[in-house]
């Protein structure tokens, strides 16, 4: 078990590195600097300037000394809120992005699970086919048109929500509606699926035979074995969080991480930009590494290669 | 016995069976290769054909579309910029709101009040304006409502003109933009998986017909490839290539392969143990052949499959890189630049959001169910 994580934290190390690499080096290649072409500054001015941003070194020498602030969290400064380093906007936005995409994940999984179930206690018949649309549907439509249209209806229309604020709680329900649709509908979808196929296996056969009560069957021996799968798909799901953080931020003006690297994009802010691609492909390895370690562990029966055990 | 026939039928119709020699040997059903099943089960699945009728008529659509109506994709002319939808003979029936007027409540302490409100935000053309008294109000704070309708094509004088689906802020037909729109997402949607299904398909038939070094050597690269998130990547190769068709289908199939490569892969060496890859390697035939004669047909349920799903993704992802502003920027349109631009209008102008909203969901969905049809009639567990 240590040799296999020891064996994914390296890969994802690697990882990391490249994706550091590649996107400094494709920041280079972009026009675009610290300097505006407004303000009217000196030769000398501009020299400190650059010399502030580490401009004036070769590029390879800024390369080393990029991936050495990275390893002590230095993320460089903001070419757009200058004196501004990256790593603290980046943590001054992380609260709003992670209690948007935990709330979303954690309601859409709930309800989810709950559809699913439904739907497959209900095999073929009213609900199931009701749980089976609202999943096509909630599968299909994109977040940000779902976003649009909840705005159009209960911020315009109704009045029920503000249209975009940030703030207490009530701001952070109609975003996390939106949010959480995509999640709802994949986990109805799947542990419906799975739900079925338990549910026609031997083992409940036996555990009918014997006697036991229907609710009793449904729940403790068919719904907790078609859990157990849904973790795979939480994984995905969770990175299907950061996507949905930066359309859905934009849309409902929340100041998280995804609005920051939109704005970023326009602004031509390198050092942001690549901040926050690195703070995305961080999340999205340890995610996915969590995911799996999880998974090793609720499931004996999976073995993990390279692991004794 | 009498009690037992619940059926009522007469005993003599009850015959023995004589067991024939001539009759026992006979197929009861004529045998079906896999390709005619797949057939059968796909269009037996109602909400998938549906799902492809629609998907086929967009697509129609966005072929002769633009050509149905004299206006360009670029038409710019701010003299009838923001006109409402408005289409003959469905204008006639009001409740669809195809009949180019404009209509909203306006809110006022004195009926007075408010109808003033609704004449200036349209325009002050009084005399095109119906006001609908709503409620008459007490002289208090906005308690006074009515609904003002302004008939913008008389206003305007151009009662002979229809814009089918209305004009967006710059006088440019709604119509026209949605389906180039929609040629332009599916263009991408379809290069995407096509190009994905290539090198996928390649790669992974490769893997895992060689197998042994060759295929550890190739999967060592793709785990490190597979580990790369893809959000990551297509927003860095969009911020280096210039917007465009080009740019978006090379950063969806940068990584957009290795799904199917994994899945090839682990088809191929099921299936490269079978029999029948024996039997034709037995007869003398080389690998090409064994890869594109045996073993491709045997895998394309599942290639099949994938790419149908590969293709709401990639216009998912367009429409997501265009409403950041990644993607297809105005004036080109696609679904992706047509909702983001209607969503900076959301509040005045809804239809200029709607109307390309509701068709990037059909599409999505259509292909969605398209997929699961598919999924269904090919996945041999589901033959009974």
């Amino acid at each position: 078990m240590v040799r296999y994580i020891g064996r994914r934290v390296f890969y994802m190390l690697i990882t990391l590195f490249v994706i550091a690499t590649l996107s400094f080096f494709l920041m280079k290649m972009l026009p675009g600097s610290p300097l505006n072409a407004e303000d009217k500054l000196s030769e000398e001015q501009k020299a400190i300037v650059l010399e502030k941003y580490g401009l004036n070194d070769p590029v390879p020498i800024q390369y080393v000394k990029y991936l050495g602030g990275l390893v002590q969290g230095d993320l460089g400064i903001s070419f757009k809120f200058s004196n501004y380093p990256v790593t603290e906007i980046l943590l001054d936005r992380m609260g709003p992005s992670a209690q948007l995409g935990f709330q979303a994940l954690l309601v859409g999984t709930i309800l989810g699970v709950l559809f699913g179930l439904i739907a497959a206690i209900s095999h073929n018949g009213f609900l199931d086919y009701t749980s089976t649309i609202i999943a096509v549907l909630g599968t299909s439509i994109p977040n940000f048109v779902f976003a649009a249209l909840l705005q159009i209806v209960f911020a315009v229309n109704l009045g029920w929500f503000p249209v975009a604020l940030w703030g207490e709680f009530e701001h952070t329900v109609l975003p996390t509606i939106a949010l959480m649709i995509f999640p709802m509908a994949t986990a109805a979808r799947f542990v419906r699926t799975e739900m079925v196929e338990v549910m026609g296996s031997s083992y409940i056969t036996t555990a009918r035979a014997k006697g036991i009560s229907e609710p009793a069957i449904v729940f403790k021996h068919g719904f907790r074995n078609s859990l157990i799968p849904l973790i795979t798909v939480i994984g995905p799901l969770a990175v299907s969080m950061l996507t949905g953080s930066m359309v859905i931020e934009q849309i409902f003006a929340i100041p998280g991480i995804g609005e920051q690297f939109v704005n970023s994009v326009f602004a031509n802010d390198y050092p942001t930009i690549m901040g926050t691609t690195l703070l995305f492909a961080f999340l999205f390895v340890v995610i996915i590494l969590i995911i799996d370690l999880l998974y090793g562990l609720i499931d004996p029966r999976i073995r993990i290669s390279g692991g004794k055990s | 016995m009498e009690m037992n026939n619940k059926n009522n039928i007469p005993k003599e119709l009850l015959v023995p069976m004589k067991q024939r020699e001539d009759t026992s040997e006979e197929i009861s059903r004529p045998s079906r290769t896999f390709g005619q099943n797949a057939r059968r089960t796909f269009f037996k699945n109602k909400l998938a054909v549906v799902s492809l009728i629609i998907l086929v008529i967009i697509i129609l659509m966005s072929a002769f579309g633009p050509s149905m109506n004299q206006y360009g994709l670029d038409d710019q002319d701010l003299s009838r910029a923001k006109m409402p939808a408005r289409v003959p003979v469905l204008e006639n029936i009001s409740w669809l709101g195809l009949d180019g007027t404009l209509s909203d409540n306006f809110k006022g302490n004195t009926v007075e009040q408010a109808t003033l409100k609704g004449v200036s935000r349209y325009d002050n053309a009084e005399e095109f304006i119906d006001i609908e008294v709503i409620d008459e109000g007490d002289g208090s704070r906005n308690s006074a409502e009515v609904k003002a309708t302004y008939r913008i094509y008389e206003a305007k004088e151009m009662t002979d003109q229809y814009f089918w689906l209305g004009t967006d802020t710059l006088g440019r037909d709604q119509w026209t933009r949605i389906w180039l729109g929609t040629r332009v997402s599916l263009q991408i949607a379809f290069y995407a998986a096509l190009i994905s299904l290539i090198i996928g398909v390649a790669y992974g038939g490769i893997a895992g017909f060689y197998g042994g070094k060759v295929d550890d050597v190739m999967m060592r690269i793709l785990e490190v490839l597979i580990g790369i998130p893809n959000l990551v990547i297509i927003l860095l190769m969009m911020l280096v290539l210039n917007p465009g068709i080009t740019s978006i289908v090379i950063a969806l199939t940068i990584t957009g392969w290795t799904g199917m490569a994994r899945i090839v892969r682990g088809e191929v060496m099921k299936q490269k143990n079978q029999e029948y890859v024996l039997a034709a390697r037995t007869l003398g035939r080389s690998n090409w052949k064994i890869i594109m004669k045996h073993l491709l047909p045997n895998i394309s349920g599942i290639i099949i499959i994938n790419t149908m799903f590969t293709i709401p993704d990639a216009i998912f992802f367009e429409a997501f890189l265009s409403f950041i502003g990644l993607g297809i920027t105005p004036p080109e349109a696609s679904l992706g630049a047509l909702i983001s631009t209607g969503f900076k209008s959301i509040m005045l102008y809804p239809y200029l959001l709607i109307f390309p909203a509701i068709l990037i969901s059909l599409i999505m969905i259509a292909f969605n169910l398209i997929g699961d049809g598919l999924r269904d009639a090919f996945d041999p567990k589901m033959h009974k």
